[in-house]
Order: structure tokens, then C-alpha cells, then sequence
């Protein structure tokens, strides 16, 4: 199940840079608007980095929970 | 604790955590200054850490009475996270400490700092636990003997983190002098992410070991009853 959502959402990945810079290339004021990728020291910037690093330890450890869930299942 | 429930509520208030913990505003600090943001991270760590030694004293005192093998599995896994809690606590401390209230401290000041102290004894007895398990090879007096000891090793967190460091002068933010830093009149913006963070960090804890503990009984499987 793993693997079929991976290869659903995969081929989409390239685009995501291109979400970013649509909000922020075609008007050098925007740069300043208050919600804004690079506003406030990019802090939001951080905050999604350390997002995707917290929600993958978290996916890692739902697999690892599956895993051992079955585990238990089969040695019954 | 077999329905998922808890560890969505811990997805949820860890992703809280991070976004609120960087994103919502917070009281200016001296020296502190947007560090202050650590409070979610570094000090849930050790909130983490003595939650789960309870929980792990609490199962050596229950292996104690029951001689239950799963029992003593439970008391070590809690005990293995809590000491890899502790030790992340003590890593962005180092970290924090670095750039805020030891810049101006001597080293010999920073030496004596009574909750630098505390701390690394308190993992230190907790690290000797982990080499005492390893060294026997008996199952049944390695569970009595280190379910005696992680009562020892609980009852040295009390002077060595809770008393001490509180009673002594110290440069550490919280008690014990420097009242510009007191967390104590930490106000309501900190707190809203602060208790949730708690709770969040807590049950990544509790979720992982869990996990070790499952495995160990799949593991253990044919001595248990």
C-alpha cells in the first residue's frame, strides 16, 4: 500500500520548487508580504523543512509499528 | 494502548509543535532571544526522560512483585528511551548553553554549574544500568538484579535533578539566581505550545518503546508464560 501511494505521489515531486517560485518571482514587493515563503527570515522556510523531517520519522515508525503488528500476527 | 488513537495525537501535537514552536510570536527574552523557542524542544526532552524512568521504575517495582518476565522487558525498554531522551536533552543544551549563558562564564563557573552536574550524574547511573544488564547472562537474576538497581538509579534522579540544582546558585535559566531569565514568568504564548509539546515529545517516547518492547516479548516469546 506503501509503495503504491509512494509511485502515485513521486512523479508529482518536481513540481513542488515550482509552487514556491510562482508565488515569489513575478513581483520583487511581494518578497515583503507578510505570508510569504521568504518573509520574516524565511523562518517558514525552517519550519517546513523540519515538517518533512518530522512527518517522515513519523511515516518510519507507522511502517516499523505495521511491521511489527504483523509480526505478532503471524507468530499467533 | 493497542488502539492508534494516542499516537495520531501524537502526530498531531508534535506537527503543532514545530509550526506553532517556530511560527507564533514569543515574550522577549534577555539574552535568551528567539532561542527562548527551545523551551519546546530541549527542556520536552527532559520531560520526556523522567516520564518515562517513572515508567520504567514503576515496572521494575512491578517485576519485583509479579517475577514476570514482560514486566522486566517493559522497565528496560522505558528505561533505554528515557536515556536516549536524556542524552538529546543534554546534546541541545550543550548546544543552547553555547550561545546564551555560558558566553560570558568562565569555565570554572561553567564547571561547578550544579544542573550540568545533576544531569550527567543522573545519566551516568542510568548508563551503568544499561552496562549492568549487559554483563549478566542469567535472564532471571539480570531482571532482579537490574529492576533493583533501576530503583536505585530512579531515587538518584530526586538530588541529582530535582533537589540540587533548585537549592545551589546557578547561571542555567529557572531557578536558583539569574531572575531575568526565570522561567517561572514564562506567560500564556509560551505555555500554549510549551504543555502540548510536552505531551506530544511524551508519547513519541512511549510510541517507541513500545515498539522495542513488542519486539522484545516477539523475541522472548518462548520463556514467557
Amino acid at each position: 500500500m506503501m509503495k503504491k501511494t509512494l509511485s502515485l505521489i513521486a512523479p508529482f515531486l518536481f513540481l513542488l520548487p515550482f509552487l514556491v517560485s510562482a508565488q515569489t518571482s513575478d513581483d520583487a514587493q511581494r518578497k515583503y508580504t507578510a505570508f510569504d515563503m521568504r518573509s520574516n527570515g524565511k523562518i517558514y522556510v525552517l519550519t517546513a523543512c523540519i515538517l518533512i523531517i518530522l512527518i517522515g520519522l513519523i511515516l518510519y515508525l507507522v511502517r516499523l509499528d505495521r511491521k511489527i503488528g504483523k509480526l505478532e500476527k503471524d507468530s499467533k | 494502548m493497542r488502539k492508534p488513537w494516542w499516537k495520531i495525537l501524537c502526530t498531531i501535537l508534535l506537527v503543532y509543535t514545530v509550526t506553532g514552536g517556530l511560527i507564533f510570536s514569543v515574550p522577549a527574552r534577555e539574552i535568551l532571544a528567539e532561542t527562548i523557542r527551545n523551551l519546546y524542544f530541549h527542556v520536552c526532552m527532559w520531560f520526556g526522560m523522567m516520564i518515562l524512568f517513572t515508567a520504567s521504575v514503576v515496572y521494575a517495582i512491578k517485576y519485583l512483585r509479579s517475577q514476570n518476565l514482560r514486566d522486566d522487558i517493559y522497565s528496560a525498554n522505558f528505561a533505554r528511551v528515557g536515556i536516549l531522551f536524556g542524552v538529546l536533552g543534554y546534546a541541545t543544551g550543550y548546544l543552547w548553553a553555547n550561545y546564551t549563558w555560558t558566553e560570558y562564564a568562565t569555565s570554572g563557573q561553567i564547571l561547578k554549574e550544579p544542573k550540568l552536574l545533576g544531569a550527567a550524574i543522573a545519566l551516568l547511573v542510568y548508563f551503568a544500568y544499561l552496562v549492568l544488564r549487559g554483563s549478566l547472562t542469567d535472564i532471571d537474576k539480570r531482571a532482579k538484579i537490574s529492576a533493583v538497581y533501576a530503583i536505585f538509579a530512579y531515587a538518584m534522579l530526586f538530588p541529582t535533578i530535582w533537589i540540587l540544582p533548585r537549592l545551589m546558585e546557578s547561571l542555567h535559566p529557572g531557578k536558583g539566581g539569574n531572575p531575568a531569565l526565570n522561567f517561572k514568568d514564562s506567560d500564556a504564548r509560551l505555555r500554549m505550545v510549551f504543555y502540548p509539546a510536552i505531551i506530544g515529545w511524551t508519547l513519541l517516547g512511549v510510541w517507541i518503546s513500545s515498539l522495542k518492547i513488542r519486539l522484545d516479548l516477539l523475541k522472548e516469546k518462548s520463556i514467557l508464560q
